[in-house]
């Protein structure tokens, strides 16, 4: 699920767009040889998953890759599930908006709780032996609270899976001009048969294939875009030559005050609210990413995958916000939003295929567009895998059919990936008739993923939680988020009490709301846990920490440890952090 | 933990799929050599050292992972 956390609302307007409009913009036009690029990567993931359907025959397999992946490819699929085209497109997009303020999304918003996963979280997912994470809240507080966070989780992935294709499928059509069904159908039909035939192994392996492409088809942008302006300083320079007014390459000296920014945020929306809550809600508790680490061989394994994806995750900014900030300097018109297009014109959202036509010929353009479909199918792909398993063993074992043989199950899991591509392009027309759909979708996820972390980590720390704490902290958690978005909704001058101040703008809002409701969760989980009976010491082994026995890693040489891995990944993201104050 | 499979690694597709983009981006840039693109910095002919680079990462990639019988 990649789009809430990681994708800037004004990316949405890309969505709202005219169609005839859309199309008089084509960007790229496509030779025979990044054609049959094309081809050849179509080939090759409906290969793979052919090939593994052979091991694909008992449910932990399909569903867990038979939790066999190494640290490294669990690492590289988990930072690849997150990084879809969306993400790429949006974010080159919001830095031309925005300026280098948009990398908060992939430093502060990331790296601290990837490593706090690796290090703190990823035992507990490991040693409870749970399937998802719906199936640890199960284990730790019981079924209600299952039921609650399968039935959202479900429900989101296969409507974000929606989503994904049909802005795939838009994207194609105004930067290719391909035909918008032609590209839903091809592309969701090809994920339907990989997904289904090779579960996790399909869509893990199609990741780390993905992951390659994207690095090796963005990255000469950067590369030929730092040549073209003389280096980083001469980056700076053409920006301040051609936006004086703005300042677009410093990351934290503007942030003292809501009005000294383009973002319309203060610090502690960014340190509090995306740094905190939103960035650990997702990468700790997303099961699309999730998912792909509790695959791995072991809990060294599981530990380092997310540690490993930090470093990646640190690196994004240079194929993402880069060309962002190269389209400022270099291009010789100026880009307007989306809802201002006129004749002749091109939106933020077209910033990244701007710049791939810029520097790229036939082959190197086929390779860059290659990327950005692999981009989006990967995701549709991790969505539907995630949804598959949550469906099968959290749902459909759990309340409908118990007891079945692990056959049933993973022709269940087959028959509903099929099932969930399905009602993603479903989805995807529903979209297409109905934009707004886009806003409730990206705003269900937002409500329920900072109570989600509050849960889960109040009961992975505090063996006091109770079941019915657990339980009623996420209903009240997700319950005060839809209250202050709906109150925003009907009066925008509620965000100066929500958001803290009137100048503050959607994203800051959606920040606070993610901080108030998380606080809301924690003290409704203390204050019900504290009246109610705990589970016994016996049932919460491996669940919590004081009831579980954490394997030591004191004979391991320091440079095998997690820990010391995790430390110099930090070290580099503060210096970052320095780097660009 | 699950029995062990003998699966070919996911090393061995990366190679696989990069080698061949590889070699059609490198004959492209050839190509172009005497059909230059209209690109900015076209000159710098980063068809045929981005086409050498993946074409040699592919390949150290078969080469590391190819299956072998045992």
């Amino acid at each position: 699920m990649t789009l809430s956390l990681s994708y800037p609302l004004g990316f949405l307007a890309f969505f709202v767009t005219p169609e005839p409009a859309a199309a008089s913009r084509r960007i790229i036009l496509l030779n025979p040889v990044d054609l049959a690029i094309i081809v050849i990567y179509f080939a090759m993931v409906l290969g793979i998953g052919f090939y593994l359907k052979r091991y694909t025959k008992r449910g932990e397999d399909f569903f867990l890759a038979g939790r066999e992946m190494t640290a490294w490819v669990a690492g590289l699929s988990f930072v690849s599930a997150n990084l879809g085209a969306l993400e790429l497109m949006g974010w080159a997009a919001a830095t031309y908006q925005y300026g280098i303020l948009a990398t908060h999304w992939y430093w502060v918003g990331a790296i601290p709780a990837m490593l706090f996963l690796g290090i703190v979280m990823m035992p507990f997912y490991y040693i409870s032996k749970t399937h998802s994470v719906p199936g640890y809240l199960q284990l730790r507080y019981g079924e209600p609270t299952r039921a609650l966070s399968g039935i959202l989780f479900a429900f989101m992935t296969v409507l974000m899976a929606g989503i994904d294709m049909y802005a795939m499928a838009l994207v194609m059509k105004v930067v290719l001009g391909w035909n918008i069904h032609f590209s839903i159908w091809v592309s969701s039909l090809t994920v339907a048969i990989y997904v289904a035939l090779g579960g996790l192994f399909s869509a893990i392996f199609n990741e780390v294939l993905q992951f390659f492409l994207i690095w090796l088809g963005a990255l000469l942008i950067p590369i030929l875009g730092l040549i073209e302006t003389g280096g980083w300083s001469g980056l700076v320079a053409r920006i301040h030559q051609n936006f004086p007014q703005g300042d677009y390459t410093h990351l934290w000296s503007t942030m003292g005050s809501f009005a000294d920014n383009p973002m319309g945020i203060h610090w502690t929306g960014i340190v509090l609210g995306l740094g905190w809550v939103i960035s650990f809600g997702y990468w700790t508790t997303d099961f699309l990413v999730v998912q792909r680490v509790i695959a791995a061989k072991d809990i060294r394994a599981a530990k380092l995958a997310p540690i490993i994806g930090s470093y990646f995750k640190m690196a994004v900014p240079f194929i993402v916000i880069l060309p962002g900030l190269l389209g400022l300097a270099v291009l010789p018109f100026t880009l307007v939003p989306e809802s201002s297009v006129g004749p002749g014109q091109h939106s933020y959202n077209e910033v990244l295929p701007l710049m791939l036509a810029r520097y790229c010929g036939p082959g190197l353009l086929g390779l860059g567009i290659t990327a950005l479909i692999a981009g989006f199918m990967s995701g549709m792909a991790g969505n539907v895998s995630a949804f598959a398993t949550v469906w099968t063993y959290d749902l459909y074992r759990s309340f409908i059919r118990k007891g079945a043989s692990d056959a049933h199950y993973v022709k269940m899991g087959r028959w509903c990936t099929i099932l969930g591509v399905l009602v993603s392009i479903g989805t995807a027309y529903l979209v297409m008739e109905f934009k707004s759909i886009m806003d409730y979708v990206q705003a269900l996820f937002s409500f329920f993923i900072a109570p989600l972390f509050g849960t889960v980590l109040l009961g992975m720390l505090w063996k006091r939680a109770t079941p019915w704490g657990g339980f009623w902290g996420l209903l009240a958690g997700t319950v005060s988020s839809i209250s202050m978005w709906a109150l925003v909704k009907a009066d925008r001058s509620m965000l100066a009490y929500i958001a803290l101040s009137s100048h503050a703008k959607d994203m800051a809002e959606n920040m606070y709301r993610a901080l108030w409701s998380w606080v809301i969760c924690v003290t409704v989980t203390v204050v019900v846990s504290l009246l109610t009976r705990p589970k016994p010491a016996e049932e919460l082994t491996g669940l919590v920490y004081g009831c579980t026995e954490l394997p030591s890693e004191g004979h391991l040489p320091v440079w095998k440890r997690p820990i010391f891995w995790a430390g110099i990944s930090f070290a580099a993201f503060l210096i970052l952090q320095w780097i660009f104050w | 933990m699950a029995e062990d499979h003998h699966i070919i690694p996911v090393w061995f597709f990366v190679g696989v799929i990069l080698s061949i983009y590889g070699v059609l981006i490198l004959a492209t840039g050839i190509y172009e050599l005497s059909h230059p693109p209209s690109t900015v910095l076209a000159n710098l002919r980063p068809a045929i050292w981005w086409g050498a680079l993946l074409t040699v990462i592919g390949g150290i990639y078969v080469y590391l992972h190819m299956p072998r019988k045992s």
